[in-house]
Parts: structure tokens; sequence; C-alpha cells
């Protein structure tokens, strides 16, 4: 892959003009309920989770949500979770957890929020209790990246069993404007950098770090279709295994890194 | 002069034409919404009993939520006598008196219920029974419909609304805190799913205990839902505390509420969240 198209997915994964978590689940969903808060003195508005069904099945649906006006995209630092986004997107796989109940987690995020609150309220505290706890959630959890899988950011809401990504997004461990200004000292040196940390989703599939890609045509309901005949046939196969089969494969899946 | 000893003003003549108003108007023929200060006709008011500025909802007794809230209904432990651990005085009448008003043995109803052909335990606290204050028997009918639900493998729904402990049972009110909770953590473990209501007002023990242990914690509209009350924060602070400190909107805000409900979509919603939210392959 030549610097100029991985650089060209970079740009994809942030354009304004991408699919949102909120149009998959009204599209792909029926009877979404919000469930608020992390039970713990915030509810992160840049965490939408809650309760619906899909194709009759009850689920748990989590998405990061980057606003549409200005004052939501404040309130929700622009699609960067506060550690109570972590928490409460926890609590509520654990409670998807309890009734064994799927969860499906839609991924866009530059990274976990990284203010002077986040630190206060224990931003890495948070994302580490989502990967100790999640690794032992008892039903199965699908992630999809649906625009830039931000770092430790994403991680934390895509530890689960399987790992899908739209074709243009990216997934990596910074972005590529911080990883060319601390390897190289110079941020401009980016789209060179989009392609040696392979972030693309080829990339990715060839590293083994995410199950597969979803076709993503300009055309948002053709999109969402394309998500959903991943959706529904990875979860109709995720739900025939025990907990313990579960629980084994996911270790699995991540040991072999 | 003669001009200013009649009493012939303005402000006098209306003084006397309405000498006689309040007497002509009837009791309770207004109300008040206590949080957006709208009047209202209190014959217009339905069954929800709902303010249709603000979507507040009054408080009602156990016994008009049940009329609307299920399908059918069976009570349980009608039979439990409230005790009087302090023989405090006057405590004894003042029993007496809430029995007879709510037809209930303590401040909640509790029962098998149900929706839509969904079985429940259900428990709806009365706030119109000494404010709905958690004395020793409104303690043991709550932990007797969880072990009940556990029994039965059925989920529970609890209304709550309560000042708080019940002063006149003194420490045995505190204990009812832990003894629900513990009935709570055994429902719990068992895989069972609890959803509370919290209405207005839920305050004190009520909410350091069952109100906040919920799977799912709904609200309605403008509930008073928080832990001290005003007069203590403001007296022991010494500061004035936010007019909506206490707003089940703003304690959403804050994460201890999944959702706020309008009165009038009570008995839907809790029919999907039992069916949908519940154990799933059972």
């Amino acid at each position: 892959m030549t610097k100029e198209n991985a650089y060209a997915i970079v740009q994809a994964a942030r354009s304004a003009g991408k699919v949102t978590g909120l149009e998959i689940i009204n599209q792909l969903f029926d009877n979404f309920f919000e469930l608020h808060g992390d039970r713990n003195g915030t509810d992160d508005p840049a965490i939408i989770g809650g309760l619906a069904t899909y194709h009759g099945r009850p689920v748990t649906v989590i998405t990061t949500d980057r606003g549409t006006t200005v004052g939501q995209r404040i309130a929700k630092h622009f699609g960067s979770p506060a550690p109570g986004g972590y928490r409460k997107a926890l609590r509520l796989i654990e409670e998807a957890a309890k009734f064994h109940r799927p969860v499906i987690a839609l991924v866009n995020t530059a990274g976990a929020y990284p203010g002077q609150s986040a630190e206060e309220q224990g931003q890495g505290a948070a994302i580490a209790q989502n990967l100790l706890k999640i690794s032992q959630a008892q039903t199965p959890i699908i992630t999809l990246i649906y625009g830039e899988g931000g770092s430790g950011g994403a991680l934390a809401l895509a530890c689960g069993d399987e790992v899908w990504m739209l074709e243009k997004s990216t997934y990596s461990v910074l972005s590529p404007e911080g990883f060319a200004s601390i390897l190289w000292k110079d941020s401009s040196r980016a789209p060179e950098a989009a392609t040696v940390m392979k972030m693309t989703p080829q990339a990715l599939l060839e590293q083994g770090i995410i199950e597969g890609i979803v076709e993503e045509p300009t055309d948002h309901d053709q999109t969402i279709q394309n998500i959903d005949l991943v959706l529904e046939k990875r979860l109709a196969e995720l739900v025939q295994l025990s907990s313990e089969e579960l629980l084994k494969r996911r270790h699995a899946r991540y040991e072999k890194f | 002069m003669r001009l200013y000893k009649a009493k012939n003003t303005l402000s006098e003549r209306h003084v006397q034409a309405n000498r006689q108003a309040d007497a002509k108007v009837p009791d309770d023929l207004w109300r008040t919404c206590p949080k957006c200060q709208r009047t209202l006709f209190a014959a217009q008011m339905d069954e929800y009993a709902t303010c249709p500025g603000c979507g507040y909802g009054f408080r009602i007794s156990a016994k008009q939520r049940l009329s609307w809230l299920v399908d059918s209904a069976i009570p349980m432990d009608t039979d439990l006598q409230t005790k009087d651990p302090l023989n405090f005085p006057g405590y004894a009448a003042k029993l007496a008196k809430a029995q007879e008003k709510t037809g209930l043995n303590d401040s909640v109803w509790t029962g098998h219920a149900q929706i839509d052909n969904v079985e429940f335990n259900l428990g709806i606290m009365d706030p119109t029974f000494i404010m709905g204050s958690l004395g020793t028997i409104t303690g043991e009918k709550i932990t007797r419909l969880f072990e009940d639900a556990t029994k039965r493998r059925w989920p529970v729904v609890l209304f709550t609304a309560s000042g708080g402990a019940r002063m006149q049972e003194g420490i045995m009110s505190l204990m009812q805190m832990a003894k629900v909770s513990a009935a709570i953590a055994q429902h719990d473990a068992a895989g069972l799913m609890y959803i509370v209501v919290l209405t207005d007002p839920t305050t004190g023990g009520v909410t350091a205990s069952f109100a906040m242990e919920g799977d799912i914690i709904l609200s309605e509209p403008r509930a008073l839902v928080g832990f001290a009350g005003r007069r203590v924060i403001e007296q022991t602070m010494h500061t004035e505390i936010p007019a909506d400190l206490q707003d089940a909107e703003n304690v959403l805000k804050h994460g201890f509420i999944d959702h706020i409900v309008a009165r009038q979509d009570e008995k839907s919603t809790l029919a999907w969240l039992i069916k949908y939210g519940g154990k799933q392959n059972d």
C-alpha cells in the first residue's frame, strides 16, 4: 500500500461525511431505549448506550458519539470519551452479561479525552478496568470501528470477541501526526507515518488484529446494510457458544499477540 | 373631607365585593404544580395526576397507581402487623389513621402483578402513608417480595417514594436498609432483573439502599431524588443549594438514573423492559 492511499484512508476516516453510530443504531436496531450514567457521578455524552432489539434479539448497543451541533461537540469532547464514558460502557456491558444479552459496540474516536479533569478522574484506570472486566464478561461482544480507532480509547470498547472495521477506518496506537512528531520530531510527515504504522483495515487484517472489513460505499444506507449482513451472521454464530467456550476463544484471541 | 370618608374608592369596593368569595369557591378546585408553579384546574387532572406543563407526577397513593399500572394484581403480606418498638407517644394513633386512609398495613403495597401476560413481583411505596417512611413492616414486605421473586425466578419492579427512615421506629428502621439489600443481593446473584422507578420524593435511607440498587433505574420527570433533605444540607453547610440539585433530571446528568419515563408510558415501558431486558436463553 502506498503512503498516499494509507493517508487517504486516515483522512476519509476523519471526514465529516462518515456514517454515525446513531444512524447505525436508528436503522439497524428497534426500540432503542437509552440507559444513562456510570452510577458513579457522571453521564458522559460522548458514549451513548442502551437496550434494543436486533432482528428480534435483545442486545445492548453502545456507540461513541461526536455530536452534530457546536454545543454537543464541545460537551462530547468531539467524540473523545471521558473516564465516566468508559465506566458507563463497562456497567452496561456487565449488566448485559448478567442477562446473557450480546453487546455491539460502535467505535469512532480520536482517542480517550486527554484533559485535566480526565486525568483527575482516572482516565487510565477507567480504561484498565474495561480491559480487565470485559475479558471476563460472559456474553458475546462484537465491535465495529466505523471511523477512527484511536488507541486505548478505542481498545477499551474493542476488547471483546470480534472487531470489524469499515473500509475507510483506522485503528492505531497513536495518531499518525503524534507518531511522526514523537519519532521524527515532524508532524508533517504524518502521511508517511500512516503507512509505516499499518493502521488501515487491510494492514490490520493481515496482522490478525481484526476479524474482517465491511465494504463502505459513499451511500450510508448501503453501508449500513453491509454492516447488518456481517453483524447478524457473526452474532448468530457467537450466541451458539457456551460461556466457557466464548471466554476461552476470547482469551486465545489476545494470547496470540 | 367627605370624599375621603366614603368607602367608595376602587380598592375598597373591590375588597367588599370579594368578602364572600372564599366561601363560594369549593376546596381543592385548583392545584399548583410544585415544580413549575403552573395552576391547574383539579377536575381536569386525569388518573395519572401529572402536570401538563412540566410532566411532574403529583404524589399519588399506591392504590391509585395500581389502578392504571397493571392488568392484574394479587396483594401479598397484608396480614403483617406494624410494631411500635419505641412505644413512641402518638405513633399508634398516627399509624391507625394512615392505615385507614390508605387501606395498607404499612407504607408499601406488595404483590404479584401482570402486564401483557408478563408476570413479576411489584412493590409500590405510598407517599400518603406517613410520607412513605421506611418502617419495619415496610422493610419486611419488600424483603419478602424479593425472596418470593428469587424462588419463582421472577423480576421485581419497585416504585419508591419515601421521606426516608421512620423516626418513630428508631434503629429498627435503619436495619431495614441492610435487610432489604441482602435480599436484593440474592435476587441479583440468581441472575434476575430488578427495575426501580423513582417517584417524588425518594430520599434518605431509601435512596441509600434499595432505590439505588436496581439493574435499571427509571424515574418520573422532576421527581425529588436525594439523600439529605434541603433543610439539613443548608443548615449544616450554611450554604444555599441550587433549586434543581435533587431533581431527577440533574441526578441523571450525574450518572445515577438510566432513563426518565413519563407516568403515562410506565406500563408499556416496564412490559418491554421485563420482556427484553431480562435473562435470555432461559
